[in-house]
């Protein structure tokens, strides 16, 4: 293994703790929860600034339009609830609210995908990357570890125009520098290789490195990217990768369509053309279970992947 | 106080603004530009502090929302007399490469314009966000906000209802269109929005109503919804119009909610309405 873990957080965390540093150092940052303060680890940050949170009670699309209404003032917005009412129950708002009309607002999205677990499909939303990704203007992030969504958090109240940050519920093992700065667009190289390129974001990220290290065993040369940021997409990042590798797959928490895999289709597609595997949720709603257990039934286990870069590399 | 018949003035040459910008695009909607008339004009040419060299954040000046986008042509067209940018500029409306969108739109650019309306039910929650930034500034300023009454079935209309109140954002001074039309037909014969101020005032608000094509009536109920701010509730005003109100065959029918008037109608409504400020 290239990278080792001693502790494991969830990415949500991430976000609550980088939401309270931004407290202190940006007073222009206020936030909005639509009744899941709990869930989004943001009390510290209502605690330190009670006057810049707003209790938006569960009335999503009306967070929306109000953070958009805060933006207008020159205010910069976090909303957060979960990524099912971050995006598919608002779409509308997102697009015209927000996208449309040019609003710096920040929608943080928790318990995305199939890691969160034991509630089911209803919340188990896998299309909110490909919903955001489409609408002109917003910036889509999925950081990989706790100490990743932090700095993502930070680092996008810096950054002018919306964005969709997504991230998770389960304790997931953390692997990045803390002390790395996070800089929106530019994809992150975890291992360098040359047989094939495995391309992931989010929790499939330290799938990949699992993955990596059962393929080297047998004597492949993997190249492991973290695309934490889907749109805008790090295009050279994919054409250094695949010109040198001749090979992808794109491992992704998410249904595998709209997803990163069909970004990536597209850019290889019309500049290096070049076999692409995908790890993905096969265009189905999830169920109850264990995160693990979610994984593995859906197809995104370290296994699959292995199996995706061989099937990839037989094919060049 | 101002002036009712200079406003009055302005109001007849926005009018023909308004048919002649449909026309001339052979789109958008006369009637509820028709309606407002009088409304925006009061806002904009007498009751709201708010400066024509725009700046998007608005500090220290009276902010309007727009909640019912497809009012545009009244909108676009007070904008422009009132300074924001060129009366020319209005025949560019709905026309490619125009900054005057179908509905508004920030993204040319426009002068006045800070957010995008045209899918219903938005304007309010966004009215509260501006209202929320005007509090956390020690902004004593008021935030303006227009629906159209077919609007109040979309149910984002009521989490900011909920949300208003909860938070007692008493700068707050929304209006409601009452004409009683929509799209396809009378409201109380699509879905019937019922006892509206009693449902207001259930929500917490302060309900006020007035006839809404009467310049004198509009002034003075704006006036009193002022007097009314800073006592713990936001403001609403249920304003009576008549959709199309000015040309007399457009008058009270929803049938001109999006439809254009030909050239002999155009010539009709402009012989009804006197041009004041010379048409753009």
């Amino acid at each position: 293994m290239k990278y080792q873990y001693t502790e494991k957080k969830d990415t949500r965390s991430g976000f609550g703790d980088g939401l309270t540093a931004l407290g202190r150092s940006h007073p222009e940052v206020v936030a909005l929860c639509a009744d899941l303060v709990g869930s989004l680890k943001m009390a510290n940050f209502i605690k330190e600034n009670p006057s810049r949170f707003f209790q938006m009670g569960i009335s999503e699309a009306n967070m929306m339009g109000t953070a958009a209404g805060l933006a207008t003032a020159g205010k910069i917005p976090f909303t957060g609830t979960f990524a099912n009412f971050s995006t598919g129950r608002v779409y509308d708002q997102l697009r015209q609210s927000i996208a449309y009309s040019e609003k710096n607002v920040k929608v943080c999205a928790s318990h995305a995908g199939l890691t969160l677990g034991e509630d089911g499909a209803t919340h188990q939303i896998l299309e909110d990357v490909g919903m955001v990704k489409m609408l002109p203007n917003f910036t889509v992030i999925v950081p990989c570890d706790y100490h990743q969504t932090k700095a993502a958090t930070i680092a996008i109240a810096d950054h002018e125009g919306p964005v969709y940050l997504r991230f998770g519920r389960p304790s997931w093992p953390i692997f990045t520098n803390p002390e790395e700065p996070f800089v929106i667009g530019k994809a992150q190289k975890m291992i360098s290789g040359s047989d094939v390129t495995i391309m992931a974001y989010g929790h499939m990220v330290w799938k990949a490195i699992e993955a990596e290290a059962i393929l080297a065993a047998e004597g492949f040369s993997v190249e492991v990217i973290n695309m934490h940021t889907i749109k805008p997409l790090d295009v050279a990042a994919i054409l250094d990768s695949v010109n040198k590798t001749g090979c992808i797959v794109t491992a992704e928490e998410h249904n595998i369509n709209g997803g990163l895999g069909e970004s990536v289709a597209r850019i290889i597609g019309q500049n290096h053309p070049c076999p692409q595997e995908f790890v993905a949720v096969n265009d189905t709603f999830g169920e109850s279970g264990t995160p693990d257990q979610l994984l593995e039934k859906y197809g995104l286990s370290t296994e699959n992947i292995v199996l995706a870069a061989k099937r990839a590399i037989e094919r060049k | 106080m101002a002036n009712i018949a200079e406003l009055e003035k302005i109001a007849s040459q926005v009018r023909r603004d308004i048919v002649r910008m449909v026309h001339s695009c052979q789109s958008g909607h006369p009637g509820g530009s028709l309606g407002c008339t009088e409304y925006l004009i009061a806002l904009y040419f007498s009751i709201m502090k708010h400066d024509t060299k725009f700046n998007m954040k608005g500090i220290e000046e009276d902010l309007f929302f727009i909640s019912n986008g497809h009012i545009s042509p009244v909108f676009y067209s007070v904008l422009a007399r009132v300074g924001y940018f060129d009366v020319s500029e209005l025949a560019t409306f709905r026309k490619i490469n125009s900054r005057l969108q179908g509905h508004p739109a920030t993204e040319e650019g426009l002068p006045g314009i800070r957010m995008s309306a045209g899918s219903l039910g938005q304007g309010l929650s966004v009215a509260c966000g501006a209202a929320l930034a005007k509090r956390l500034n020690n902004d004593p300023r008021n935030v303006f906000c227009l629906m159209g009454d077919g609007e109040q079935q979309e149910g984002q209309v009521w989490e900011a209802a909920m949300f208003a109140a909860h938070n007692k954002l008493d700068h707050l001074i929304a209006t409601i269109d009452y004409n009683g039309q929509q799209i396809d037909g009378p409201v109380d014969e699509v879905l019937s929005l019922g006892d509206l101020a009693g449902k207001y005032k259930a929500f917490g608000w302060t309900v006020l109503s007035c006839e809404g094509n009467d310049m004198s009536a509009i002034l003075s109920m704006l006036n009193e919804a002022i007097d009314q701010t800073g006592k713990g509730k936001p403001i609403m005003i249920l304003m009576k119009t008549a959709m199309g109100k000015g040309v007399d065959f457009m008058e009270g029918s929803h049938k001109w909610h999006g439809i254009p008037p030909n050239d002999a109608q155009l010539e009709d409504a402009l012989n009804q309405l006197e041009e004041t400020l010379g048409d753009y």
